[in-house]
């Protein structure tokens, strides 16, 4: 069953390439939303299906290449099937969106689905070489999608930056795979396996260098700072599809990374950095926002804030492996606010990033001084996009405040100080969401002069469901997020107490 | 003592071949001199049923006064030789086909080529040095097959340092002798453990001296980017990839079985001699425009790479399917790359390539494959093998090389990048008469390697299993 969602896309771009010329752009686009709208169903079956107390579940084990210590299992649990989820309605939404693609959309529609199988696959994975495959195969795809249909020839330069820093990532956290495989006995590369044996227990350096090595691949994919440099170009010259993706899908693959793999595999060395972690959480958080509230390109303001919103997960899991000072429902509390965060972030900023999209196309820029008083031409593109910006900056009744709110309860009894720092991010988080609504969309109406004769078009049919979409579901959660949490909150308490060992 | 010509089918088969193909070509008229290559694909085919044969029955024996070795090593490295000759011939035959001296070119293929497979059995020093001529020999006389300048050029350098290198070898070959009093490898592990220090040092860096050339490895690299170049591309494509095979699992063999029990800190000098190979063919590759060269330094860096697996041979118990399993993966991959830049040959440059994904997707595809291959990217074939290889280094105590192989292995994708960006420029494409593609053979060749390349990454098991077995003495 899971590995039908994690192939189906995959399969489908098989196929496309056999479909005769003849088909219209519009048919390949439309073989897509079908294929991603099927995967949905899958996984709201999955969803159903999903026993909450039951542990990881749907779990499919073979053997691949036994001599090198690599298996095919996959399975979800509380930590993964929410992901999962979102990776698969965000690809609905992006594809929904891609209506208007013009340029070579056949390749583009196969690249997508490659894609989708890749972000699902890593989060299904239970087999560090079978996450790494997929970690690997991301930044490939995301290569030529951020070469082949970004703005222009910076995006080439942006895309090669892309490729050589998240590469650099995946292959320090290779060093530390093989290093966990080889503390192994026997050698193995089996997630669960590792979980249960914990074979690093007590290894002091070996430990600390192999966690170091995880730590800083998954810390630049996630991406945290000083490691986040590649972000901004990587963004605001990516095509408004592959941002979404980018923001939603690939950034989790880092945050994902440090519960699946580096806390529960390395809880020793975790307890003992956590105070580092912690650290660069909080610093994140704060360099971000601030760097975000400098920005005047409406798309790369976008950009910053997801090192800030990455910055409240890292400071919520570093602070879960913080056992002094905090009791275990604290800690527990921090991780089921960092696995909503990754949620809430990619359905608040992918849509986000959709919208900036929306601009780009209408004014061929993203600067947000070019326009002013959009309201008055755009009423829908304004209302969509205010929404997105109050879930960006936490407000109650949308998701990321659920999940801002576990974050600093959380972590307020361990890090006081860090949680405290970090809580000015909201702040200025706020102030850089409001000052960037103000100058677009109220004043007096002013457009670039790139902007057609006819005016500029409101919000499209495409544009609105995706993003409305995305929104929706961010609102449902933010009201009533019982049933996601049911799901997370017993992962999450298994998770500290791994991490407790 | 076993003299049975039997064991040696897959040599004798493609030296009788040659024999055989000599004699049928004087006689043939020109347009029908493809019977040799007809024959000499035969002849690679039958090596490999024979060699499949021997593998599924009984795997190990040694022939000929145990101066040859039939075991893992050997097998494995059969199989990817004449697989890789298969492919060498695939890609050669639009180059040669109707050409004056078609039957020599496919003559010294098969001599060069049985050299290659007796290195990779050699199990004894002059039977290693014999089989470094008859590797090496016609191996320069292809070089120089065009007849051009460049090709001269680069057949005299070839030559030059294999003779010189060759040379320092057999002194090697005769130190070790006066230390050990044997030229055996069985011997020679008994009796070099108490021997003068010095002499089985120089000995041993002597006889390395002749094995780091074939393997194209610092610092015997120089001849390798000038004959890439210089040299016809198919005959590259094998000068650059299979005479690697041999001497890599001849030297495997030498250290793991003459050395293991030797105080001379051989693993320390082969990491150092693997982190300046993959460092300095990294660095050289990075501003070189032309194709050929870029792929050349591309494979120096690789022997550094596979070096790694040869520092831990007696360290760790993954050295040898990594080392093999890597060579497998290696020879594929390296040669569906050259294989589009044999199809393509007036695309000399990076630039000639601008635009290929739309012209020729499926070859841009093949090269898509092959330089991400040759990244390490999974799920190819190579991407298992550098695991394979890291894990032996770190399992071995190099934590220091795998380090420096990473950095090196991020330092390569630059390059391989800078191939890779062309190919899907969309505007300004390179004029279509550049890309034209010569022959379907080529073309069809760099599909099959390809196709192996990533067959080997996510069906890599049976080979793993089958490089695990012990190694003869």
């Amino acid at each position: 069953m899971l590995s039908v969602v994690t192939f189906l896309p995959l399969l489908v771009c098989a196929v496309l390439p056999l479909l005769p010329r003849t088909v219209p752009d519009q048919g390949y686009v439309w073989v897509w939303i079908a294929t991603a709208a099927a995967d949905f169903a899958l996984v709201v079956a999955l969803w159903a299906g999903y026993d909450t107390h039951g542990g990881t579940q749907y779990e499919q084990r073979a053997r691949w290449i036994p001599s090198a210590g690599a298996g095919y299992h996959v399975g979800v649990d509380g930590l993964s099937l929410p992901l999962v989820a979102l990776t698969c309605l965000l690809f609905l939404a992006v594809a929904v969106y891609s209506l208007r693609e013009k340029r070579r959309v056949r390749s583009y529609v196969c690249l997508f689905l490659f894609l989708q199988t890749v972000g699902i696959g890593l989060f299904v994975a239970l087999d560090l070489i079978l996450f790494f495959v997929f970690f690997d195969l991301s930044i490939v795809a995301m290569f030529f999608v951020i070469a082949g249909w970004g703005h222009g020839e910076r995006a080439r330069a942006a895309a090669l930056k892309f490729f050589l820093y998240t590469f650099v990532g995946s292959l320090a956290l290779l060093l530390g795979f093989i290093g966990l495989y080889l503390a192994a006995d026997p050698h193995t590369f089996d997630i669960v396996d590792l979980t249960r044996d914990n074979p690093l227990a007590g290894r002091g350096l070996y430990a600390a260098l192999v966690l170091l090595a995880i730590g800083v691949g998954l810390a630049v994919k996630t991406p945290t700072v000083p490691f986040h440099t590649w972000l901004p170009p990587a963004h605001s010259d990516a095509p408004a599809a592959g941002s979404a993706i980018l923001a939603g899908v690939l950034l989790k693959m880092g945050t994902y990374g440090f519960v699946r793999i580096a806390m529960p595999l390395l809880p020793g060395s975790w307890r003992r950095y956590a105070t580092v972690i912690v650290v660069v959480g909080a610093v994140s958080v704060v360099y971000g926002a601030l760097v975000a509230l400098a920005q005047t390109d409406f798309k790369r303001m976008i950009a910053y804030t997801s090192v800030t919103h990455m910055g409240y997960v890292v400071l919520a899991i570093g602070a879960a492996g913080t056992l002094a000072g905090a009791d275990a429902q604290a800690r527990s509390l921090a991780v089921t606010g960092a696995v909503t965060q990754m949620v809430s972030h990619g359905l608040i900023t992918g849509a986000l990033f959709l919208l900036a999209g929306v601009l780009y196309d209408r004014g061929r820029t993203h600067a947000m001084g070019a326009y002013s008083g959009l309201a008055a031409h755009t009423p829908r593109f304004a209302a969509v996009t205010a929404a997105g910006a109050f879930a960006g900056l936490g407000i109650p009744g949308f998701s990321g405040f659920i999940a801002e709110f576990q974050i600093f309860t959380g972590a307020l009894a361990s890090h006081t100080i860090a949680t405290a720092i970090a809580l000015t991010g909201v702040l200025i988080t706020a102030a850089l969401f409001l000052t960037a609504l103000r100058r677009m969309f109220m004043g007096a109406p002013s457009l670039p002069r790139t902007v057609p004769t006819g005016g500029i078009a409101d919000l499209r049919g495409a544009e609105t469901v995706s993003t409305v979409a995305l929104l929706a579901v961010a609102l449902v959660i933010g009201v009533a997020p019982r049933w996601l949490l049911d799901v997370i909150e017993p992962a999450g308490r298994t998770l500290t107490g791994l991490v407790a060992r | 003592m076993n003299e049975n010509p039997a064991d040696l089918v897959p040599e004798l088969a493609l030296l009788g071949v040659a024999v055989l193909g000599l004699l049928t070509g004087s006689w043939l008229p020109r347009r029908r001199q493809w019977i040799v290559a007809l024959l000499a694909a035969t002849a690679c085919t039958t090596g490999l049923v024979a060699t499949a044969v021997t593998m599924a029955t009984d795997r190990e024996r040694t022939v000929f006064s145990a101066a040859f070795a039939v075991d893992t090593a050997t097998g494995i490295g059969r199989l990817v030789v004449l697989t890789g000759l298969l492919l060498v011939i695939g890609m050669s035959v639009g180059t040669v086909r109707n050409h004056e001296r078609e039957t020599e070119y496919w003559v010294l293929l098969l001599l060069s080529g049985a050299g290659t497979l007796a290195l990779t059995g050699a199990d004894d020093l002059l039977m290693l040095f014999a089989a470094y001529l008859l590797a090496g020999l016609p191996a320069y006389a292809l070089t120089a097959f065009a007849k051009d300048g460049r090709g001269t050029e680069a057949a005299l350098k070839y030559y030059l340092t294999g003779a010189l290198l060759g040379t320092l070898m057999l002194a090697g070959t005769a130190l070790l002798y006066g230390a050990g009093h044997t030229t055996h490898y069985r011997g020679l592990s008994t009796a070099l453990p108490t021997a003068p220090y010095g002499l089985v040092a120089v000995g041993l860096i002597g006889v390395l001296a002749g094995l780091l050339f074939k393997s194209g490895a610092v610092p015997a690299h120089f001849w390798v980017p000038d004959v890439t170049e210089g040299a016809p591309v198919p005959v590259a494509a094998y000068v650059a990839t299979l005479p690697k095979v041999g001497g890599l699992i001849a030297l495997y063999r030498l250290l793991h079985q003459a050395f293991s029990g030797s105080d001379v800190n051989w693993p320390l000098l082969l990491a150092i001699l693997a982190g300046v190979t993959m460092t300095l063919g990294n660095l050289a590759a990075f501003f070189q425009t032309s194709v050929t060269r870029l792929l050349a330094y591309s494979t120096i860096s690789q022997a550094g790479y596979l070096l790694m697996a040869l520092a831990v041979a007696t360290r760790s118990d993954l050295a040898q399917k990594g080392l093999l399993f890597y060579l497998a993966a290696y020879t594929v991959t390296n040669l569906g790359a050259f294989a589009v830049v044999t199809a393509l040959p007036h695309a000399r440059t990076l630039t000639d390539y601008r635009g290929l994904a739309r012209r020729r997707p499926g070859l841009a595809a093949v090269l898509v494959v092959c330089l991400l291959g040759l990244v390490g990217t999974p799920p190819t074939g190579v991407f298992l093998g550098k695991l394979e290889v890291f894990s032996a280094t770190l399992d071995g105590g190099f934590t220091w090389l795998a380090v420096l192989a990473v950095a090196n292995t991020v330092a390569s994708l630059f390059y391989y990048l800078r191939w890779f960006g062309p190919l899907f420029v969309t505007h300004d494409s390179a004029p279509a008469r550049v890309q034209e593609v010569a022959g379907r053979s080529s073309a069809a060749t760099a599909y099959v390697a390809a196709t192996l390349s990533v067959a080997l990454g996510v069906a890599g098991q049976a080979v793993l299993t089958l490089s695990e077995g012990p190694l003869l003495r």
